[in-house]
């Protein structure tokens, strides 16, 4: 079997400027971020973006300069930022293009794609200014007479993944939610999958049913552990609620984010001298699981209060 | 008898906790649905389901997710499933009674706006994060319930953007679009509850918080509700705040 192995450097020089790409992941668990950043470092330009529920993921590529396309359906953290922040500023100041559609849509269209069809039905969208804002059209069911959404493919050129096993072949086991990463893979020409663990083939295939992505659907393999920090990655480790607050406070401005990208994306050149800059193996341990959980319940998540 | 002391987020929580039937599957999302759904699981509607969208299915939340994504969604989850299986066959596959969205603006007949405030579609005043599920939730749940904070520039006539379908322009103008699931029950909101008339959909007031009338919710609702059958918001029970407090919130992540 070919060994697909590559550096986090030879992967992130796969992805050129202009590309298209997903990325995997929702919000704020298991997204490859650790490759977002040395793609950053690359100062690749002008991607276009599908994407369903992103968090810093997407909004730390904008902010970077590094796309010039959006197409998706939420951007934004839940409590650590209700609206995306470097997201809003370009948008508010039309540095970015963007074209709406709802998560049920993007599941479609990546579906679709996935699928090998141009097309599909959804029964969303219909009655709202996303029909007329996207490419989505309404038609009329020819069997049934019901109206109808259609919405196009997402095919993408790449799609970046983190996820918590993977044999050297490229078989992807995807541990807690699956989120849209089955799909949004097997609709890239190239899929790169970070990984927390890598292990043998033989190991991933005495439960064949746990395992979600082939082998033949993947193209690199970069074992990264804590890859997706400062997101979360279930079973392995929590997302890191005080990197989370410092990324949004520092988003706020192109001035207070050229600091933020200084200190933890050109001022660390390796993942290694990253994970040291948030505050090494003594923070990222306090991110692990308890017992019988994904994640850590004694993890402090709001802000301490001053004394 | 002395009222019981509680903020406007608790008496919201269990407003909408209220919504919710025993049985139930409910599509909820973060902050206060999660609060009222994980209540009306520990009070009056002990076996109904929460699913996530991201692809939680049925947990048993033992600490409050950050959002929908969070690994704490599948603690004691029936099952771990991902977007695909959530959209095609739990909320489009029909079987969502209860959804919940939340909204930056809201406009008479329901329909929601959290894509964009301003009318300049690639230059808006206000950016908001976009649809996420919530036009999917609107248009293919059983029925909605909308959390909202009421002030004025929040309930317009219109929005600015139509993001989620309630009741489109009234009557009967969304079973025309064909759409699926059910509309707009009830929006919860930081004054009081508004409900719809059947078959006209017209807005009305259900009921106003303690301590305010049903005229000072109407001055900061940019269209005319119906206030005639307006009446009291019910207080919770003691018992009800202390689960909030005690067992679903004690971190105080939502609860204010």
């Amino acid at each position: 079997m070919k060994n697909k192995i590559l550096t986090l450097t030879d992967a992130a020089a796969l992805v050129p400027s202009g590309a298209s790409i997903s990325i995997g992941g929702f919000t704020s668990q298991r997204h490859p971020t650790a490759l977002l950043r040395e793609l950053i470092r690359r100062q690749i330009r002008d991607l276009a973006i599908y994407y369903h529920s992103a968090g810093s993921d997407v909004d730390l590529l904008i902010g970077a300069g590094c796309v010039r396309r959006l197409e998706g359906a939420y951007l934004a953290d839940g409590v650590f930022a209700p609206i995306a922040p470097n997201f809003r500023r370009f948008v508010e100041a039309a540095r970015v293009e963007i074209v709406d559609y709802s998560n049920a849509a993007m599941m479609a269209r990546f579906t679709a794609a996935a699928m090998g069809l141009p097309c599909l039905p959804t029964r969303s969208m219909l009655g709202t200014d996303m029909m007329a804002g996207s490419e989505a059209q309404a038609m009329t069911c020819p069997f049934s007479g019901e109206s109808l959404a259609l919405v196009p493919a997402a095919h993408t050129d790449f799609c970046l993944l983190h996820v918590q096993q993977a044999t050297a072949s490229g078989l992807l086991r995807i541990e807690g939610q699956e989120f849209l990463d089955v799909q949004q893979a097997l609709a890239a020409r190239t899929v790169i999958a970070t990984c927390e663990e890598l292990v043998d083939e033989a190991v991933l295939r005495e439960e064949p049913e746990r395992n979600r992505i082939p082998a033949f659907a993947v193209h690199a393999v970069v074992p990264l552990p804590f890859g997706a920090h400062p997101h979360g990655v279930h079973n392995c480790y929590d997302y890191d609620p005080e990197h989370l607050r410092l990324y949004t406070a520092a988003a706020q401005s192109d001035a207070t984010f050229a600091a933020y990208l200084e200190r933890f994306v050109f001022g660390p050149t390796s993942h290694q001298a990253y994970l040291q800059a948030v505050g090494g193996v003594e923070r990222l341990e306090q991110l692990r699981p308890g017992a019988g959980l994904g994640y850590n319940p004694a993890l402090l998540r709001t802000p301490r209060r001053a004394p | 008898m002395k009222p019981l002391a509680c903020s406007t987020m608790e008496l919201m929580a269990v407003t909408a906790a209220h919504e919710i039937r025993d049985a139930e599957v409910v599509f909820a999302g973060t902050g206060l649905p999660m609060l009222a759904t994980m209540l009306a699981q520990r009070t009056h509607a002990q076996d109904c389901v929460i699913v996530f969208e991201a692809g939680a299915v049925d947990p048993r939340l033992r600490h409050l997710p950050m959002s929908v994504g969070d690994s704490r969604t599948l603690a004691g989850a029936a099952q771990a499933a991902g977007l695909f299986e959530i959209f095609n066959y739990v909320l489009q596959g029909g079987r969502v009674d209860v959804g919940f969205l939340g909204s930056a603006q809201i406009d008479r007949y329901g329909n929601l706006n959290s894509t964009r405030i301003g009318k300049d579609r690639q230059q808006p005043a206000v950016r908001l994060p976009g649809s996420g599920g919530s036009a999917d939730v609107a248009a293919l749940a059983r029925r909605t319930i909308v959390i909202a904070r009421h002030e004025r520039r929040r309930f317009p006539e219109r929005v600015d953007y139509r993001t989620s379908p309630g009741w489109l322009e009234g009557g009967a103008t969304r079973q025309a679009m064909g759409i699926y699931g059910g509309g707009p029950a009830a929006v919860v909101t930081t004054m009081g509850v508004i409900r719809y008339r059947e078959t006209t959909h017209e807005p009305y007031l259900a009921s106003y918080h303690p301590g305010l009338s049903a005229q000072q919710v109407q001055d900061q609702t940019g269209f005319t509700l119906d206030l005639s059958d307006a009446e009291e918001t019910r207080l919770p029970e003691k018992e009800e705040l202390e689960i909030l407090r005690c067992e679903i919130d004690p971190e105080r992540i939502f609860l204010k």
